[in-house]
């Protein structure tokens, strides 16, 4: 037998058992329902959700279904993530280099910052950052940070396309809106994503080669440039692979939303189970949700390193 | 068939159902016995009576209450919990088991109780739970009795001048997750072609916080429990409970259908704190009561009818539930009125509520 026979002998063996321990799970979770009366059936999915979401992306009222709302979450989830990572990889970046900085003062701060980040739970960050906000006036005396920008406990109004913001009796009308929730959980997962991503970056350059960095100074460049041309591109292939984990924490991570208020897919997750009673299907659907997010994410990771090699 | 002792809670109690589905499918198929259909794994199976029973071998009822909501279920400065809803439990104990302190307590979140009923994790849930066809139909769970009327309302800032919900016009309101009023808000503002942005969040505390701190305008749920959340403002005077009410929310205690005579009993409970306000019995004054020449206080103190046997109790259950729990009014007094809550509509019914409980004959 060649061994990439056998090989594929064994995967098939654990894929069957895999498969029939799932199989058998889900039929006995219909057995046991049944015989305690309790719906089951993705029907619920079609049905009105009848209750109402904060504005966001996708347009939805409370007579949309159980699936648009869910949609919903899902948008939401994928927005704060998305713009979570991106802040996050800017700011590792910049933490990460600063640890490896000559300036001693710098280099302390970047750490004892990175150790406090990493060493408190996310949900306590996110209810220190949510606490900020009610420092804030009112939505009827807010900051005018800069002509038509309001800043108050309700948000932040931008001018938009369809007018500027403006104060009505509540709140402001107009313009485009930030809520609290949404501000709160981006910057809490990007800076506490910052200090991983940081010490993913300083972990790569440092193990990066001694003599490559000693050779970029013998031929003259600076310490800017022989981060930016030699040490960061080779230090690149050991830091994706460990960038992706964060990503992907990142995206569960933006669970903890619920907390804090935020609609994301959990928040609704929890508003359908509750509605319906339909909790296996409800969490399974969540479950799904975020494994296809950290499927395509790593997918979409690998491309893109092997597109640049 | 396979058991599978299950202790302790896990937070998640949906992630349980399932998992007592994967261990049960795993135990069946490993002793060859797949076709089995487990009903309840912490239960005994196959008697008729199966939470009764796991009541009286354990010595105490089970019951899920709330994280803490002050005059329905909340533990007071000795960590006793106290309340309508807790009473409800006590009143059972004291019928079934003697003592009303047999009593452990399960504090739950709104998404959590009914998963708790349905994996037999807890014997009766008394959880400000607001009766609806979907919960009674759907959730394959029985509501037996009614314990407190109450409905969806608004708590708003005195100084925001609302006076009606109908006022609230471009709001933001702050709901907690999992409650009826999600939907009771929205149906609300549909029907009055009103607009409002939520704020939802999980725990009853967050939206607390959220809303004193004005990131909302109003804050929505049944009065009794914004009566609660007002009596804990910096300043309650600056908040007012809005007397209008945009929906029904009848609260009462749950159990599952596979033990309808725990069932009788959990609504004979009520009822029998109802009755013994009609019939004048109080905690203090039901000893002197036994010379009564009423017969529904005859029947009541279990002198005559023999009416608790056919509960599967003894003759005295409900003296004991006066006697150690008291009254319906008795309990009101004690939680709910401390709040500053009138008692409305949830008066008996000769006093002009709706309050009406069948007698015991």
């Amino acid at each position: 037998m060649s061994p990439r026979f056998r090989g594929l002998v064994w995967q098939a063996a654990v894929l069957t058992v895999v498969c029939a321990a799932a199989l058998l799970a889900a039929r006995q979770a219909r057995i046991n329902l049944e015989a305690r009366g309790i719906a089951q059936g993705f029907a619920y999915l079609a049905r009105p959700a009848g209750f109402e979401i904060a504005p966001g992306v996708l347009a939805y009222t409370s007579r949309d279904t159980y699936a648009r709302a869910l949609a919903v979450g899902v948008v939401n989830t994928l927005r704060v993530s998305l713009l979570a990572m991106a802040l996050a990889t800017v700011l590792g970046l910049g933490v990460g280099l600063a640890r490896l900085s000559r300036h001693r003062t710098l280099a302390t701060a970047a750490g004892a910052a990175v150790e406090a980040l990493r060493n408190t739970p996310l949900l306590l960050q996110l209810f220190c950052w949510h606490a900020l906000w009610w420092l804030l006036p009112g939505p009827l005396d807010p900051i005018r940070v800069w002509p038509g920008l309001l800043l108050c406990n309700r948000g932040l109004y931008l001018p938009g396309p369809w007018g500027s913001p403006e104060i009505s009796r509540f709140g402001i009308d107009g313009g485009l809106w930030i809520s609290p929730e949404f501000t709160t959980l981006l910057i809490g997962l990007s800076v506490a994503a910052a200090a991983f991503i940081g010490e993913i970056v300083r972990g790569g350059v440092l193990a990066v080669d001694r003599g490559q960095g000693e050779a970029a100074a013998a031929l003259g460049l600076s310490h800017g440039q022989t981060l930016r041309r030699v040490l960061l591109p080779q230090a690149m292939p050991m830091m994706v692979p460990p960038l992706t984990s964060q990503f992907v924490n990142v995206v569960k991570n933006s669970s903890l939303g619920v907390a804090i208020g935020y609609p994301d897919l959990i928040s609704l997750t929890s508003t359908t189970l509750n509605q319906t009673g339909q909790a296996i299907e409800a969490i399974a659907v969540a479950m799904a949700c975020y494994v296809g997010i950290g499927v395509v994410l790593s997918m979409g990771v690998q491309a893109w390193e092997r597109r640049r090699r | 068939m396979c058991g599978w002792p299950l202790a302790g809670r896990v937070d998640l109690v949906a992630l349980k159902l399932l998992a007592v589905s994967m261990v049960v499918a795993g135990m069946s198929s490993c002793s060859g016995a797949a076709t089995a259909i487990p009903v309840a794994t912490v239960k005994a199976a196959g008697t008729a009576t199966p939470t009764l029973d796991a009541v009286r071998r354990k010595g105490f009822v089970q019951c899920g209450v709330t994280t803490g909501v002050a005059g329905f279920s909340a533990p007071d400065a000795f960590g006793e919990w106290r309340g309508l809803d807790v009473d409800v439990c006590r009143a059972i104990a004291a019928a079934v088991l003697g003592d009303a302190r047999r009593v452990h307590f399960t504090p739950l979140t709104a998404a959590q109780r009914f998963a708790a009923l349905q994996s037999g994790e807890i014997d009766v849930l008394a959880r400000v739970t607001t009766i609806t066809f979907q919960r009674d139909v759907q959730l394959g769970l029985e509501f037996p009795v009614v314990n407190w009327y109450d409905g969806s309302s608004f708590l708003v800032p005195r100084a925001s001048g609302v006076r009606s919900p109908r006022d609230l016009d471009g709001a933001t309101i702050c709901i907690s997750a999992g409650s009826t009023n999600e939907v009771d808000v929205a149906d609300y503002f549909r029907r009055n072609h009103l607009r409002f942005t939520p704020l939802v969040m999980e725990r009853v505390d967050e939206v607390t916080s959220a809303y004193f701190a004005g990131r909302c305008d109003a804050f929505s749920q049944d009065r009794a429990a914004l009566a609660a959340i007002r009596a804990r403002a910096p300043k309650p005077d600056d908040h007012v409970v809005l007397q209008e009410v945009i929906s029904k929310a009848p609260y009462g205690p749950a159990v599952m259908p596979d033990d309808l005579r725990w069932l009788e009993i959990v609504r004979w409970s009520v009822y029998a704190m109802i009755d013994a306000e009609e019939l004048g019995l109080t905690s203090e004054g039901v000893d002197g009561a036994s010379a009564s020449a009423d017969p529904n206080v005859q029947r009541f103190l279990g002198q005559s009818g023999g009416f608790g046997p056919m509960l599967g109790l003894d003759a005295h259950w409900a003296y004991r539930i006066v006697k150690q729990v008291g009254n319906y009014a008795e309990s009101f007094e004690r939680n709910i009125k401390p709040l500053g809550i009138e008692r409305g509509m949830n008066r008996l019914w000769s006093a002009g509520g709706i309050l009406y409980a069948p007698d015991l004959r």
